[in-house]
């Protein structure tokens, strides 16, 4: 069976999902999803110590070699990573689901939502262990339209327009996707990841291929929300389940990231993105002024979720600049953040679905003198807050250190300070935060006769908690991870 | 419409042979243009048609809005068990060839058919569900 675990890893979530759909029993389907979710960490966890030992593994669906046109799965040291962010986060965001999609979804609807959940993590984790550029386009459509739907399941009525308008931006997207795609098979004949790769040089006098790369990238930017097209995240982030946000701030933004690194150096090859294309030039400042412009955005926020979405947008600001660098410590520092922010920004909403499931609001006027009252939830979020604004000892601090690193290697002493300025402007919406939960009385509002969350919100928001801090200390797993899929990437292109 | 017996009984009489056709559609796709998705298709315009001339209570008495959605769901249950299937008789991920243990091409006739059939059902289901959420809009849920 170990020879299958790449097809089993999609295959997991993907079955259990229409599981879900049958049994109709929230609680039922909340168990299905617990344990294929758990499956597929364990999975990604064997996967992970395969590529690391033996090397990159490659899957022939139906027996059909790439070479006779069939799909292949490939997975190298940065898909094994990106694996293992997405189903840690599944792993951890299922349990917490129960009492939270408990409260904040319709009863006769549960099951239908985990059905979905199953299938936005399937539909992550194809595109990942994929190395055919439809099956990705297949996989990403698969991930958006459930996220719609479980954006959509949010109890604000505006969820339903924040859930049209990631439709049809996330459609428009996908269609920019599908259209590069399509130029690549024209000119070459081949969907293979790995053989277009071989037949892309040959051809890079050809004006189709330019054209090909400019909609990949403003199409996989757009599912990734990098400053210009990220007008559909906020709202998205805002009005979905408290438990959805969690699941898909950290992990489709990320996978979005993933292509966009697969496109870059594996498809295209890095000489030809960076030197002949000069991507750098376009995506440094655009991730500056995402990073500086939504940081800023961030601190005016009234709604804490919706300050969080702003920052994650800064977030996705700080991994592009990383890449953007095009040296391995930049790279490093943008795999690192992938997944520390994945931790960090997990943890912080999970915290936020413990006020959101005792308040039901998250409006900062309510959370007066919350401190007192959920002391744990509160310290969870002050764990994150740490993380995200990147205090040593904390997950983010490791990420920043290597960006810094990056930035003044290439002598961008400037882009150096102003990530430390960003820095600080995180701590001011972190601390407005703080200073609202920790050092102002309650007025006697909504908040007046609220306890601590549940135990089973609790463990899980603080396994990401404790992991944020963890990996802030011991980063040896972390940044083997990364740079060896920096390694990988880098040895490739060159 | 549902007085007219002109379109009652053209409907009566064309039901059967667009699930037939639907059939013929889902059987031949192995040789012809056709296969799982066409065919649910047309498996599904039967019970539209029907909807509309009879009535949408009339259709969901015959075809329960639950059951559709079950077909949805059952549809993709079959097609990946039919993956699982063949690895489990020592083949790769939707490996055809292991189902039949003698010949490796019946193997691949029956795969692809069980994969199709995944297919229609799923097709068939949602078309339904589709239809029967836009036309039932603003009536009683069941």
């Amino acid at each position: 069976m170990m020879a299958h675990l790449p097809v089993m890893q999609v295959m997991v979530p993907l079955l259990a999902a229409p599981l879900c759909a049958l049994v109709r029993n929230g609680r039922v389907a909340w168990g299905i999803a617990v344990a294929s979710s758990w499956a597929a960490f364990w999975i990604a966890w064997e996967i992970f110590q395969v590529v690391h030992s033996t090397g990159a593994i490659s899957y022939s669906l139906g027996g059909w070699s790439a070479s006779e046109g069939g799909i292949e799965y490939r997975i190298d040291t940065l898909g094994t990573f990106v694996l293992m962010v997405v189903t840690l986060v599944g792993a951890v965001v299922t349990p917490y689901a129960l009492e939270s999609v408990g409260k904040e979804v319709d009863k006769s609807k549960q099951a239908l939502f985990y059905a979905a959940f199953l299938l936005c993590l399937a539909g992550l984790l194809g595109i990942v262990v994929t190395g055919d550029m439809f099956n990705v386009f297949v996989f990403l459509e698969i991930s958006s339209l459930s996220a719609y739907a479980l954006i959509a399941l949010g109890k604000d009525r505006r969820a339903l327009r924040a859930s049209y308008q990631y439709l049809i931006m996330g459609s428009v997207g996908a269609t920019f996707i599908v259209i590069g795609i399509g130029m690549l098979y024209v000119m070459t004949g081949s969907l293979n990841m790995a053989n277009l790769a071989i037949l892309l040089p040959e051809l890079s006098s050809n004006r189709t291929i330019p054209v090909a790369f400019a909609f990949l990238t403003v199409g996989v930017c757009l599912k990734l929300a990098l400053f210009p097209l990220h007008m559909w995240l906020p709202n998205a982030y805002t009005f979905a389940p408290s438990a959805v946000t969690a699941f898909i701030a950290s992990t489709a933004t990320k996978v979005a990231i993933y292509v966009l690194l697969r496109l870059f150096y594996t498809v295209f090859g890095s000489d030809y993105s960076f030197l002949e294309m000069q991507l750098g030039t376009y995506l440094l400042p655009l991730s500056l002024i995402a990073i500086f412009s939504m940081s800023l955005v961030a601190i005016f926020q009234a709604n804490v979720k919706r300050m969080l979405a702003y920052s994650s947008l800064a977030q996705i600001g700080y991994i592009i600049l990383g890449i953007s660098l095009f040296s391995s410590t930049g790279m490093t520092a943008s795999i690192l953040h992938l997944f520390n922010h994945a931790v960090i920004k997990g943890c912080l909403f999970m915290a936020l679905g413990c006020v959101m499931y005792r308040l039901n609001s998250v409006e900062l006027d309510d959370m007066m003198g919350l401190g007192k009252k959920m002391p744990l939830t509160m310290g969870a979020f002050l764990v994150g807050g740490f993380g995200l604004i990147g205090v040593p000892f904390t997950a983010g601090f490791i990420s920043k250190w290597y960006l810094i690193q990056g930035a003044l290697e290439k002598g961008l002493w400037p882009v150096a300070v102003l990530v430390l300025l960003t820095s600080l402007m995180a701590v001011v919406y972190i601390w407005k935060v703080v200073e609202t939960v920790y050092f102002s009385e309650d007025p006697g509002s909504v908040n007046s006769d609220c306890s601590e969350a549940p135990i089973g919100l609790l463990i899980p928001t603080w396994t990401l908690a404790i992991l944020c801090v963890y990996f802030g200390i011991d980063a040896t797993l972390t940044t083997f991870g990364a740079s060896s899929a920096v390694a990988n990437l880098m040895g490739i292109g060159s | 419409m549902e007085s007219n017996p002109i379109l009652r009984i053209a409907t009566k009489i064309m039901t059967p042979y667009i699930l037939m056709f639907a059939l013929y559609v889902q059987f031949h796709g192995d040789y012809g243009p056709g296969g799982g998705f066409q065919a649910g298709v047309i498996f599904a315009a039967a019970f539209v048609l029907y909807a509309l001339i009879y009535g949408i209570e009339t259709a969901r008495l015959v075809l329960p809005m639950g059951v559709a959605a079950l077909c949805g769901a059952l549809g993709v249950l079959i097609y990946a068990g039919v993956g699982i299937a063949t690895m489990f008789l020592g083949g790769g991920f939707l490996e055809y060839g292991f189902l039949d243990s003698h010949d490796a091409e019946h193997g691949q006739h029956l795969g692809i058919l069980l994969v199709e059939l995944g297919v229609l059902t799923t097709v068939f289901g949602v078309m339904v569900v589709i239809f029967y959420s836009f036309a039932g809009r603003g009536r009683v849920e069941e």
